[in-house]
């Protein structure tokens, strides 16, 4: 049908945030020609609005921190669901992954003795998170992009071209990882520009697409989070893994509207701000549960003591891990304690002098004058919670980052699962992206290293597959037609419409706290939106039109929509970023259970339109048993309130 | 609450040409420029491109001009204008058209992998790195730069004079070659590569006679001229005509680096 431009390499990164710019290091460094494709510009990738910190335990301001606490502040935020290989490796390599960028140029705040200073934030025992101001994600991005140049002419220096080999596809979306047999063989692509389809031939794909919270209304997430790499995954055949935990972060603007959901960090609690309801009560006391009474502070008085002399006091409930602290919120808007604009209070004015708070917060000084006019030196935010991170992603092999089930396939970042159990405490994100993106790069060319020899073996993708994903991206410029079985007459759909449609349903429907009912009629509105949206059309023409980008990317929202609330369903628990009401509990017996997400019709041809049974099937696996001499790290009386007995036993 | 409709106009078209456009359209409190734009989008013009990523001033993509100067969409609140006034909407000028609010902003990444990277010392493994929080103020002040070439779209250097393009880096990466150069901790000297001399030799320093429209555009306040551009241009000229000056700063860089 087509012909399409194609183009070989050894590793192909999809993505370009923190985890894929790793990834690309990590495998040219490692001897293999690699490319890297990205939706948006070199450089401006979701990661570069990350704005608290790296978490690594340096013990830099702190010296006793070390791995073993990382690794057990990472557990608990997680509530013991982590793969703990991932949890573990994190926290062991964290710290070299941190230097490593300052040799690379990066320029974090300093401690008085000049190493690099270390932030406190929620659920994190010791000041551990490196941070620039509160641009943390900007320097880590800009570090690696002027890394990868630099890489770049180093190849410029020996072969005369900067991009022989290492190059960066700017502003190009993946529609289809290709494969040969079960193997992974390349990658489909379009060029947003001129809308012209390329191949990029490879027998290894990292997957590093970042998340999925555009499929909410209320989010911190930018356009990129349309969920693409969990639906290519998906549609390879690899499964996902516990889709059902969406972390809602606590603190996100409420106001203005068009604002509503831009975060604010964190930082601003970790560096003294409190939360306060409309009678101006501090109410996080109240809601410090169980598991983590003995670690919080019980008074105003040692919370507020906790930040010059931590050895001796309590950390405030304030730094609670962000699901207590957002299931909190929630509550205390739900009980009419809420601020005028259906928020609470968050306030530094009181707390700092003003120009401490510019200088700390800069950008939220900046974000709060210029989009809300509000001085958050002079008076407190509004804020509420909103749909931020998802912990759910791609099942991975902990050590090699590679998905299960697709040889040459890999993950890493926010898109990979595991990682963070049912919760992901601040800052851990980039140092997940700077340890499973480097692992993932590494892997990803050794892999493609052992089908490069003389006797060959490189997978090879066959015309038919091309064509078919040509054919499916080409889809809504002739949508105009009636849908199979309908009457004739019928306009398109707006792909605008639907998105706003499902992203009113998800926030609604499989939001911060959640009901069997609820969930059902989600499953219902997104079998309906499915069918409409094979009816999705656009009008004009290929070239840099955003609607027909959007039309595209529905059927990935749609995918991992599906994914969230089919798993929020069948756990009947409360843990972490999933909270039913129905079961608010959490249930030992649930720890054990991993759900897996795998695609119905394996084919891929997604010919699943069917309202009733969706495209998902569900897979229950139990998890792997954390090793004993990790388990040693803990209390007993700790793990009695996470695991069964019978693991207590084993 | 309350909302009107606004006259906007917004240039449409592509390298084959193009013009400004009228519409009407709905805002609302609080809005900013890019909710209009994503608004036009999704009622009147689906196809209407523009580059947009964070919506939080974060990352530099939305980059356009409104009634002629330069400034992120995202960024540029409604409640700046007057209800009656016509607001117009056009693509970066220095930069060739893609497509109606997007353009091929290609020179930029040109310009970066010209800039020789950071040279890391020798006699340092990673981990080891000391440098005050003093030492790293000035660099770290230009490496909040977002790079949404305002900056590089705004300097009549090369605004409407392609023949520059060449010779000239523009200020966003002059200020690249500043702060490596001001970075406490980079090599780069003894490796036999001198920053100063190359931001002049190379980069086109020469070209830019510190108008300070840059730093009046860019939208995280940086000050390139006065903190980057004056600085790079003092240090040439000192070397230019007074090596013992040259020589004076070579040793007080190194020992204060330590
Ligand atoms: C406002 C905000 C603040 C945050 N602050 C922190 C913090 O302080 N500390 C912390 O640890 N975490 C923080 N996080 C979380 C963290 O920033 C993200 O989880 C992380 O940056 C994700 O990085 P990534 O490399 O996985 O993906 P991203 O940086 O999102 O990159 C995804 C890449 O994939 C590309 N892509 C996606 N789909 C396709 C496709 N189909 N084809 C081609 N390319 C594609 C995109 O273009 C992009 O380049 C924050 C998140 C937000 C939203
Ligand atoms: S100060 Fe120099 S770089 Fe900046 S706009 Fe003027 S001429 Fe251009
Ligand atoms: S220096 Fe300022 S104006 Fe120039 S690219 Fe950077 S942020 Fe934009
Ligand atoms: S969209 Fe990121 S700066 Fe405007």
């Amino acid at each position: 049908m087509s012909v399409v431009d194609r183009q070989e390499w050894d590793v192909v990164v999809v993505g370009a945030g923190g985890a894929g710019l790793r990834a690309a290091i990590a495998a040219r460094e490692r001897g293999a020609r690699t490319a890297v494709i990205c939706k948006s510009l070199f450089g401006k990738a979701h990661t570069v609005m990350a704005e608290g910190g790296i978490a690594a335990a340096m013990g830099n301001v702190n010296s006793g921190d070390n791995w073993q606490v990382h690794f057990r502040d990472t557990l608990r935020g997680g509530k013991f669901l982590n793969q703990w290989r991932m949890a573990e490796l994190h926290a062991q390599e964290a710290p070299d992954r941190v230097w490593e960028l300052e040799t690379w140029g990066a320029l974090f705040d300093r401690t008085a003795d000049g190493r690099i200073s270390q932030r406190n934030f929620g659920g994190h025992e010791y000041p551990r998170l490196a941070h620039v101001g509160d641009r943390t994600g900007l320097e880590l991005i800009r570090t690696l992009q002027q890394k990868i140049v630099s890489l770049q002419q180093e190849d410029f220096k020996e072969t005369g071209d900067y991009e022989s080999r290492l190059k960066v596809y700017q502003e190009c979306t993946v529609t289809r990882i290709l494969k040969d047999g079960s193997r992974v063989a390349g990658a489909f692509c379009y060029q947003r520009e001129s809308g012209r389809f390329f191949v990029l031939d490879a027998p290894s794909v990292v997957v590093a697409t970042g998340g999925i919270g555009k499929s909410f209304k209320v989010t911190s997430n930018s356009w990129e989070y349309t969920g693409d790499g969990h639906a290519l995954a998906l549609l390879a055949g690899a499964p996902l893994l516990n889709m059902e935990f969406v972390q809602f972060h606590p603190t996100g603007m409420v106001w203005p509207p068009s604002v509503k959901g831009i975060l604010v960090t964190e930082s601003v609690r970790g560096d003294g701000g409190v939360l306060r309801n409309s009678e101006g009560k501090r109410f996080m006391f109240e809601y410090i549960p169980d598991v983590f009474k003995e670690k919080y502070a019980q008074s105003e008085e040692e919370g507020d003591r906790w930040y010059e002399d931590p050895d001796h006091n309590r950390r405030p409930p304030e730094l609670l891990p962000r699901d207590e602290v957002a299931r909190a919120i929630n509550s205390e808007v739900k009980a009419g304690r809420g601020s005028p604009h259906g928020g609470v209070f968050l306030d530094v004015s009181t707390r700092m002098p003003a120009e401490v708070i510019r200088r700390r917060l800069p950008s939220m000084y900046h974000q709060f004058k210029e989009l809300a006019d509000v001085d958050i030196t002079a008076e407190a935010m509004e804020v509420g919670p909103t749909c931020h991170y998802v912990m759910g992603g791609i099942a991975v092999e902990s050590d090699t980052a590679a998905a299960r089930g697709v040889p040459g396939l890999f993950a890493a970042g926010e898109v990979a699962g595991g990682m963070h159990g049912s919760n992901r405490l601040g800052g851990n994100s980039l140092s997940d992206l700077l340890v499973f993106g480097r692992r993932a790069g590494l892997h990803a060319a050794e892999h493609a290293a052992g089908l490069t020899g003389p006797t060959g073996g490189r997978p090879l993708v066959d015309e038919a597959q091309v064509d078919a994903a040509a054919a499916e991206a080409l889809r809504p410029f002739s949508a105009e037609g009636p849908a199979p079985g309908e009457e004739d007459g019928r306009p398109p759909e707006n792909p605008y419409t639907l998105h706003q449609e499902l992203q009113q349903a998800m926030n609604d429907l499989v939001g911060i706290i959640r009901r069997e009912a609820e969930m059902e009629a989600a499953l219902e509105k997104l079998a309906d939106l499915r069918v409409r949206a094979r009816r999705a059309g656009v009008e004009g023409h290929r070239q840099f039109n955003p609607g027909w980008h959007l039309a595209l990317d529905l059927r990935n929202m749609l995918l991992v929509s599906e994914c969230v609330a089919r798993a929020a369903l069948e756990r009947t628990e409360s843990r972490g970023g999933h909270t039913r009401e129905d079961h608010p509990a959490m249930d030992r017996a649930w720890r054990r259970v991993n759900l897996l997400c795998q695609l119905t019709d394996p084919t891929g041809g997604l010919a699943a339109t069917d309202p009733v049974h969706g495209q998902i099937d569900l897979v229950r696996e139990t998890t792997e048993p954390i090793r004993p001499d990790l388990l040693a790290l803990f209390e007993k009386e700790e793990l009695v309130k996470y695991l069964a007995e019978e693991e207590l036993y084993e | 609450m309350s909302s009107y409709e606004a006259r906007f106009k917004v240039w449409r078209g592509d390298v084959g040409g193009g013009g400004l456009k009228d519409f009407g359209v709905e805002v609302n409190d609080g809005e900013v420029v890019l909710d209009i734009i994503h608004r036009l989008q999704a009622t009147q013009a689906p196809d209407l491109a523009v580059r947009w990523n964070c919506k939080a001033g974060k990352c530099g993509s939305c980059s356009a001009e409104i009634n002629g100067r330069p400034r992120l969409l995202c960024m540029t609140r409604m409640s700046v204008f007057t209800r009656e006034e016509t607001i117009t909407v056009t693509p970066l000028r220095a930069f060739p058209v893609i497509r109606d609010l997007v353009t091929d902003v290609g020179f930029n990444y040109t310009k970066a992998r010209e800039v020789p990277a950071f040279v890391p010392p020798d006699k340092l493994a990673a981990g080891e790195y000391r440098m005050t929080q003093e030492d790293v103020d000035r660099s770290q002040e230009f490496r909040k730069c977002i790079e949404c070439f305002l900056c590089q779209d705004t300097c009549h250097v090369v605004r409407d004079h392609e023949e520059n393009k060449t010779a000239f880096a523009g200020p966003r990466f002059l200020m690249r070659v500043a702060e490596l150069d001001m970075h406490p901790l980079d090599a780069a000297d003894e490796s036999g590569l001198d920053r100063k001399k190359t931001a002049q030799d190379e980069h086109g320093l020469g070209y830019c006679n510190i108008t300070k429209c840059c730093t009046e555009v860019c939208p995280e306040g940086i000050k390139i001229t006065d903190n980057a551009l004056i600085p790079l241009k003092e240090r040439a000229v000192d070397r230019k005509y007074d090596p013992l000056v040259w020589l004076g700063s070579k040793i007080g860089r190194r020992s204060s680096g330590g």
